[in-house]
């Protein structure tokens, strides 16, 4: 043969690159990026025939959505964009002086205090998705924003922070981290409750 | 003269791409691990609608996902043209989400139970008569808490 003994050829490295954006571009297609991220809620428990509270009606936010995805609070139509600012009000309203840590108008048409005030969703059963979640947000906003100002005034931290920390099982291996964020947690819980209350939409 | 000439002959070297594999494979291990691989192939159209008090989910072994929509387009003639649920890869009812709940659950470690959330992941076009059918079902089941996913953004614009 003509070719010269010695060292063996080298081994052409050129498809390397191909190779390897064959499979990057694999993973690309295959894989999605980031975390999913929502509202967290937690449902009431399943009862065969609910107990009906007896509730002031003074205390209660009555917030009604049709099919046309249209807003009814307090029997005002009210845009969405003015449903958060309404809810804080409802809630921080201070109707008999117990809540030292409101700055409510003292309304006599809204709300005593923070632990008597609740918001009734009431749903059509033709509404859409988007529409309740924009409610949804809107309401929890207004929670959270009440919270989160108590709550970085003790204790210097959000409470959607700290909720979240005192969520995650990722914090069981932190010695003593749950214990100290607990009484916390549900300082603030007691102090601005969350209740949101849910009928069950109207079937036609 | 000639000095010139030869010069020109020689022309600009040819860039080295021999670091090109590397960089790929970089690019390519960054992918591998900062993205999760998709386990199921959805037969029904999801757009989630926006919000942002949103909270991130969990770890992804202490999440079930619970789908709802409108059949594709290719499926819109097998599957029909209203709102559906999808339960992994299978086409369901209502009244199926409590044996997908009961398996779930059995497939984790009962220790994690209570972190167990269930992650609604609802078109934005559904109607609420279905929404309210699931939380019907996941009450019955006990299964409290769950995640209304969404997409980031402001749901007043």
């Amino acid at each position: 043969m003509g070719k010269k003994r010695g060292a063996p050829p080298e081994v052409n490295a050129g498809s390397m690159a191909d190779i390897a954006f064959l499979l990057l571009i694999f993973f690309l297609v295959t894989t999605t990026i980031g975390v999913d991220q929502g509202i967290n809620r937690l449902l009431p428990r399943y009862e065969d025939n609910p107990v009906v509270p007896n509730i002031n009606q003074r205390n209660i936010l009555p917030v009604l959505v049709n099919n046309n995805n249209q807003l009814l609070v307090n029997e005002k139509l009210v845009d969405i964009k003015d449903l958060r600012q309404t809810a804080i009000d409802f809630i921080e309203n201070n109707g008999n002086g117990s809540c030292s840590y409101c700055l409510g108008k003292r309304d006599p048409k809204l709300s005593d205090s923070p632990k008597d005030a609740v918001i009734s969703l009431n749903n059509d059963g033709s509404t859409s998705y988007g529409t309740y979640i924009a409610v949804q947000n809107e309401l929890v906003a207004a929670y959270n924003y009440l919270r989160d100002r108590e709550c970085k005034k003790r204790y210097g931290m959000t409470y959607t922070e700290m909720d979240y920390i005192y969520n995650d099982p990722a914090s069981k291996a932190t010695e003593g981290l749950i214990e100290d964020l607990k009484p916390k947690v549900e300082k603030i819980q007691d102090l601005i409750p969350m209740r949101l209350s849910e009928a069950e939409p109207k079937k036609n | 003269m000639s000095k010139f000439k030869k010069k020109n002959a020689e022309g600009t070297p040819a860039i080295s791409t021999a670091s090109l594999p590397d960089i790929v494979f970089m690019l390519l291990f960054f992918f591998m691990t900062a993205t999760t691989m998709k386990d199921t192939d959805l037969k029904i159209d999801n757009i989630l609608p926006k919000a942002n008090q949103t909270a991130k989910l969990h770890k992804k072994e202490y999440v079930m996902y619970i789908y709802a929509g409108k059949p594709s387009e290719r499926y819109r003639s097998s599957l029909g043209g209203s709102d559906r649920i999808q339960l992994a890869d299978k086409m369901s009812y209502p009244a199926d989400i409590k044996n997908f709940i009961i398996t779930e659950r059995a497939s984790r470690n009962s220790e994690d139970e209570k972190y167990l959330t269930a992650s609604l992941k609802i078109d934005k076009n559904v109607k609420m008569g279905l929404v309210s059918d699931i939380k019907l079902e996941l009450r019955k089941i006990d299964q409290l808490k769950v995640n209304y996913t969404t997409a980031q953004g402001n749901p007043v614009e």
